[in-house]
């Protein structure tokens, strides 16, 4: 730990701040043995998702509740922080629900904590708040944050973090990673329908400062022999469409390339405008979707127009490969 | 919006502005004198500023001409800037439906102060920005008139690629600054912040220097940045914007304008701020929607959208102009929509006259599409819901959803999925 931090130190004059933080991107991949604790364990919300996660049977193991510790929730047990749940538990991961004045704190007692992998669904947290959780999270290497503003992490049949629809999916082949909640869905929805079933969706959420970008998710991808296929789901503000276009270009060309569609959302968003999400802005005539759909193009990236073509677009993909 | 334009400029070096003029009048290109998002009058930015110790001009504001004219008297300057406040841009060569010429006016006599504010209070400007018929003027800014000897730009952003604050600055001030970024790069200049640490004595000097000032005046004008640093901490901005950072001949540094826009998840924690939010010019649409915690935004179109997710709910409206229609508006209603909400959303998208049919978007995470079709049916009733309603609903309870909706008696249209939502929204434009 202290040897990464000196090595952080150095890298800190250039721009290698996040060279820790990329190194645990493997924590992303959640599996049937994975333990989850809930914050805001016993709020409406916390209740609410952890019942469905146990229903879909996540390893759902305990939560945190401040002030509430001792007590029994959903016959699981409650505990008064992370790092008391963690030692207790066992616990690996961590699924926050806790509302936006308190969730920025929630996601550094989980950091502070050390565990390998959090998941804040929260909308709504301010900006200022994540640049601080940001300046604390590419500091260290043992936590890895998804979202804020975001559905969770699934990888169907095993392990759901979070608030999407478990019944929609289908243990397969498709790797998903995307700013937009409900888009997932639908790509989740027609890649089940057409018979590839999906490895692992990770949703990154609409914020515009989080922990997991596309990039983190690729890379977890491309080394991932289950998945065959990625499905990339963006949106106008930004650029993280655009650096996984570079991305892709490094790292996903030639003859062992593999397919990846997308869908970028906004195009027909009005300049100067947040449309939902506190990221989706096109600002100064920067974050146009356009742009994105041309930068992924140019990396081998197969766009689809349409929302309601990203499963087919990708069964054309594997015909293409004669990957059926 | 110009200020994150020279921020990306700078960042990445030259690259032309590509805006795309959507849809008409409603959506402004992101250029000069953008409208101030959160609505706060110039006159509560500055006060912002001043209790913030940045140096603004000296000013009172008055909302009659008398008020104008003791407020001209007690300034005590050499000469009075007297300004129309209306959020939009453009005041300078507006008109006033009095006859007045010009929503701003120099004059070194109070007299003058207060018979031109007579012309400007209660009457309506009219410039480039606002509508047709103008924006009535409730309050004028009297306000010292400073010469300028020399302007800057400067600007504080919150920044996606650096992960957080970033100043930028130029010393060409006063003009479109995305011309500058495009014309001559090397004269933007950026400095990263920490934010633990905030912006260091260093930092503060060399963009000061950067900026042109020199002697006494580089460290005033560094005292400014950091001041202004902290005005966009405290009031959660997402980005400060002073365009022109002047100099006046007397050795002072001077914010003459400032344009800040502000986090609305901060809203919870700056209540002052969001107290002082001016709806006058908004939407009224989106101006009732937000009453609801509903995120609406109106567009030009006539076929009106109502979505859960911010991502499905742009998509729907791509989707409907990938068909040939157009989308009256976005609509996320959010995860945690209440029947209420859903009737109150219903009820707004059918009070807009341009709306000529209606398309319903769900799938279901946390939402309970039983919910939304529990309130889709109460408010079509209620309603007399006269324009045609095309209904895709999928994910959590969407059986007993489509149950509800069938069983209602009212004229839904279904549809399987997001293409033939679409399809069919544009397809019932024309017949009803």
């Amino acid at each position: 730990m202290s040897h990464c931090r000196l090595f952080a130190r150095l890298l800190l004059q250039q721009a290698g701040v996040r060279h820790c933080y990329t190194g645990n991107r493997k924590n992303l991949y959640i599996n049937k043995n994975t333990k989850v604790i809930c914050q805001g364990f016993t709020g409406k919300q916390g209740t609410f998702h952890s019942q469905q996660s146990l229903d879909y049977g996540s390893q759902l193991v305990g939560g945190v509740s401040p002030g509430k510790g001792g007590k029994t929730h959903l016959g699981l047990p409650v505990f008064n922080s992370v790092k008391e749940a963690k030692d207790g538990t066992g616990a690996d991961a961590t699924v926050i629900y806790v509302p936006p004045p308190f969730a920025a704190a929630a996601i550094i007692e989980a950091i502070d904590a050390e565990i390998p992998l959090a998941v804040c669904i929260t909308e709504g947290i301010p900006q200022q708040d994540m640049v601080r959780v940001k300046h604390k999270l590419l500091r260290q290497s043992k936590t890895r944050l998804v979202g804020p503003n975001c559905p969770g992490v699934i990888n169907p049949g095993e392990c759901k973090i979070g608030i999407m629809p478990g019944h929609i999916h289908k243990k397969g082949r498709i790797g998903i990673v995307s700013r937009s909640g409900t888009l997932t869905y639908e790509a989740v929805h027609q890649t089940t329908q057409v018979g590839l079933g999906q490895s692992l969706c990770v949703g990154i959420g609409g914020d515009p400062f989080n922990g997991t970008n596309f990039i983190d998710c690729l890379e977890v991808f491309l080394q991932d022999p289950k998945t065959e296929g990625i499905i990339l789901i963006g949106e106008i503000g930004g650029d993280a469409e655009e650096n996984a276009a570079e991305y892709l270009k490094q790292h996903n060309s030639g003859a062992n390339a593999k397919p990846v569609v997308s869908f970028i959302a906004g195009l027909t968003a009005p300049p100067g405008r947040r449309m939902g999400h506190a990221g989706a802005i096109i600002a100064g005539g920067k974050g146009g979707a356009k742009e994105k759909i041309g930068a992924l193009q140019s990396a081998g990236v197969v766009i689809s127009m349409s929302p309601a073509q990203l499963g087919s677009t990708m069964y054309k993909e594997f015909e293409k490969r004669k990957m059926l | 919006m110009a200020a994150s334009m020279a921020c990306q400029a700078a960042l990445r070096g030259l690259r032309a502005a590509s805006s795309k003029q959507l849809l008409g009048s409603r959506n402004q290109l992101a250029r000069v004198s953008p409208r101030r998002w959160l609505n706060l009058q110039e006159y509560q930015s500055k006060k912002l500023m001043q209790d913030s110790g940045v140096t603004v001009q000296r000013f009172f504001v008055a909302d009659t001409a008398s008020e104008a004219l003791e407020a001209a008297k007690r300034l005590k300057a050499k000469e009075i800037v007297l300004k129309a406040q209306i959020l939009a841009g453009g005041r300078g060569k507006g008109v006033f439906d009095s006859g007045l010429k010009g929503g701003v006016h120099l004059t070194k006599d109070p007299a003058v102060v207060g018979e031109l504010a007579g012309k400007m209070l209660g009457f309506s400007l009219t410039t480039k920005q606002t509508p047709k018929e103008g924006v009535k003027v409730k309050t004028v800014m009297v306000a010292e008139a400073l010469d300028i000897s020399r302007e800057t730009y400067f600007a504080i952003l919150m920044d996606r690629s650096c992960n957080g604050p970033v100043i930028v600055g130029s010393p060409q001030g006063g003009v479109d600054i995305e011309e500058v970024a495009a014309t001559t790069p090397e004269l933007i200049f950026k400095e990263v912040i920490d934010i633990c640490e905030g912006v260091r004595d260093d930092q503060a000097l060399r963009m000061a220097a950067n900026l042109g000032f020199k002697g006494p005046l580089e460290r005033q004008a560094a005292d400014q940045i950091k001041r202004l640093y902290d005005l966009f901490l405290k009031v959660d901005a997402t980005q400060v914007e002073v365009n022109p950072l002047g100099e006046t001949p007397e050795g002072q540094v001077v914010c003459f304008d400032a344009k800040i826009n502000f986090d609305d998840n901060a809203e919870f924690r700056q209540k002052a701020v969001f107290a002082m939010d001016d709806t006058a010019e908004s939407d009224p649409l989106e101006t009732e929607a937000a009453r609801y915690d509903l995120k609406y935004i109106g567009l030009d179109g006539n076929i009106a959208c109502f979505v859960n997710g911010a991502g499905l709910a742009m998509a729907t409206c791509d989707i409907i102009d990938l068909h040939g229609g157009k989308p009256a508006n976005f609509l996320d209603l959010g995860g945690g929509v209440k029947e209420n909400q859903v009737y109150a959303a219903f009820k707004l998208l059918t009070a807009d006259p341009k709306v000529e049919a209606i398309l319903v978007n769900i799938f279901g995470g946390i939402v309970n599409c039983a919910i939304i079709a529990n309130g889709i049916t109460k408010a079509c009733r209620e309603l007399e819901l006269k324009v045609p309603l095309v209904v895709r609903l999928e994910g959590t309870n969407v059986q007993e959803a489509k149950r509800i909706l069938s069983e209602s008696g009212l004229p839904i249209t279904s549809a399987t999925d997001l293409d033939d939502a679409a399809k069919k929204a544009v397809a019932a434009i024309g017949k009803n």
